[in-house]
């Protein structure tokens, strides 16, 4: 486990004057990389001005492959470019990814090799666009492959530190879920990105809130308010999912003795389901996840789903609360 | 490279075929169909037009051949042992536990290039190396072996998109049109139409031939070795469990070995060699 040193966090209140993109922190990570790393090629299908890949093909024509509608071609190719030796990116939408799982699982897991599916839109904050494609069952997917390692950014300085390892150190299959909206940038610029290795945002001894995404700038902000109740939440951002910071939890179980997983994923399969399994395996203590319920999204704004669903910020208060104090857990769903 | 002879790759073909007879048997499991009905193409690849050397499996410069039909398996690993990537006493671990001849091609097996075995996915990883190529400047080809029935997943006209988009003169494809899938005959389980004029739509070369006459087979690789702009399909028209009679055209032997011993001397009778 690590720990932010220097500025630790910032409040959700002034992180929202600065907030960044990660997908087009992405795109111009790509761009820089490209610059320096001649054997990186990048793959997209048809999406590349919403995830930012264009930003790469726009200098590097010859090295970006827009593969068209056709996401199973797209992943089979990734793989064929990575079995020459090339470093090899490929994005769309995290839910078109899931299309492929069988191209990933064959040509891409079982071959092992060097492919990075940095994919965009994932979970409730594509908005608008509503349900069909706002896939929040992406992680469990990705995780349950063998070779694949799933990471979720927390903010533009975690998505640049990531890319920046995946081109310089990264090994085998690395699935990266990024976001539509811009989300507040947590981390100080010095934050470098180590696979399973989670990050301390902020201490606290009461209770421990484990999130990823968007939903560890909630749990600051939610734990800013459970503090004027007289309980000190520890944030931990667990942006590795897997391999995951096994550590972080047996700490965050041992010192606090309560801990809520919070994510804009299934509360099945994701964050919640591996603290959940290392907890009782290693220090069974409560463990509340919150996230979507076995259910699809919704068309409206991003913010609006996040109270739809219960999982925005107030919600957090109650249910981080009421998990302390151990009340009983349905009454504080809604 | 020694210079093989049309006699001398129907005597490869032969002995081939023989490995994959004693292997499925030996297994008790495994595809021989699919196997036998590409024998002769890959004695003409791997003995006469490939660029490899057993010796040096990772040369950046050789030839690759992607067996997308991954259950050809006991075909292409017989044909690599026979060429010495790896000692033939190996084959007889093919499907078992310990051994590295898992039951659909895995790259694990010296020679190959890549694990293979849901159908489908072949012809893009072929782009994807051709890609490579080009942008590596080097010349090595790609050979990608479907099977018909295979071209039944839509991912591999994605891919014959691909390969036209992209001018792929170094890629080859060659479709083992055998007729047979698991469950009966192609034309039955889901009619494939003119395959010929629906790839040549896509935008590749087709060259239509008889998939077990040495010299077509010869001269269709060669043609497609000087395409200029444009990939290649050679649509080689075969016999399902070619060599064995009571194999031949029969969907049970898709994915079944001999039966008994009868069955089993019966088929290295017919096959003869050795």
């Amino acid at each position: 486990m690590m720990r932010n040193t220097g500025r630790r966090w910032k409040r959700l209140e002034e992180s929202e004057m600065k907030t960044e993109s990660l997908r087009e922190t992405y795109g111009e990570e790509l761009r820089n990389l490209g610059r320096t790393h001649s054997n990186l090629v990048v793959l997209d299908a048809d999406l590349s001005t919403s995830t930012k890949t264009a930003i790469f093909g726009k200098e590097f024509p010859d090295r970006f492959f827009n593969m068209g509608i056709a996401e199973q071609s797209m992943v089979e190719t990734a793989a064929g470019l990575a079995l020459s030796g090339k470093k090899v990116f490929a994005s769309t939408f995290a839910v078109f990814l899931t299309r492929t799982y069988e191209q990933l699982r064959q040509s891409v897991c079982y071959n092992n090799l060097d492919v990075n599916f940095v994919v965009t839109h994932a979970g409730i904050t594509v908005g608008e666009d509503g349900a069909t494609h706002q896939i929040v069952e992406d992680l469990g997917i990705m995780s349950g492959l063998p070779n694949m390692k799933v990471t979720v950014p927390v903010d533009s300085v975690e998505t640049r530190s990531v890319i920046d390892y995946l081109a310089n150190q990264g090994r085998g299959p690395y699935y990266v879920r990024l976001t539509r909206e811009k989300f507040p940038v947590l981390n100080d610029p010095s934050y470098e990105f180590r696979p399973g290795k989670a990050t301390v945002m902020k201490d606290g001894d009461d209770i421990t809130i484990m999130g990823i995404g968007i939903m560890v700038s909630f749990a600051l902000q939610a734990a800013d308010a459970l503090k004027s109740k007289g309980i000190d939440a520890r944030v931990v951002n667990m942006s590795s999912i897997k391999p995951i910071d096994r550590k972080a939890v047996i700490d965050a179980a041992r010192d606090t003795g309560k801990i809520v997983t919070v994510e804009e994923h299934s509360i099945y399969n994701g964050l919640g389901s591996r603290v959940a399994e290392i907890a009782s395996e290693e220090y069974p203590v409560p463990v509340w996840r919150m996230g979507m319920r076995d259910t699809f999204g919704k068309s409206g704004k991003s913010w609006e789903l996040f109270d739809y669903f219960h999982m925005g910020v107030n919600d957090m208060v109650k249910f981080a609360e009421a998990c302390f104090r151990e009340e009983p857990r349905y009454e504080n769903l809604s | 490279m020694e210079q093989y002879n049309v006699m001398d790759l129907k005597n490869i073909a032969r002995n081939i075929r023989r490995k994959i007879i004693e292997m499925v048997y030996e297994a008790k499991s495994g595809h021989p169909g699919g196997s036998l009905s590409i024998a002769d193409i890959l004695a003409v690849l791997y003995f006469k037009e490939m660029n490899i050397d057993p010796l040096e499996p990772d040369d950046p410069n050789r030839d690759r051949l992607i067996m997308s039909k991954g259950h050809a398996s006991p075909g292409l690993y017989a044909t690599l042992a026979l060429r010495g990537y790896f000692p033939e006493s190996l084959l007889g671990g093919f499907r078992k536990l310990n051994s590295k001849l898992e039951g659909h091609v895995h790259r694990g097996v010296p020679g190959v290039e890549a694990s293979t075995g849901s159908l489908g996915q072949g012809l893009g990883i072929g782009v994807g190396i051709a890609l490579a190529a080009k942008l590596d400047h080097r010349d090595y080809r790609t050979y990608v072996i479907l099977g018909d029935g295979e071209i039944e997943e839509g991912s591999v006209w994605e891919s014959f998109m691909a390969g036209s988009k992209y001018r792929l003169n170094n890629l080859i494809a060659i479709l083992d049109r055998n007729g047979v899938q698991l469950d009966g005959y192609t034309s039955d389980i889901m009619p494939l139409g003119d395959i010929g004029r629906m790839v040549e739509s896509f935008g590749w070369e087709v060259l239509d031939i008889d998939g077990h006459d040495f010299n077509q087979i010869i001269s269709a690789v060669e043609k497609a070795k000087k395409a200029t702009d444009r990939p290649v399909l050679i649509l080689a028209h075969t016999v399902k469990g070619k060599g064995v009679s009571y194999m031949e055209n029969n969907p049970k032997y898709h994915g079944s070995p001999p039966a008994n011993d009868e069955e089993y001397r019966q088929a290295l009778e017919e096959i003869g060699g050795e």
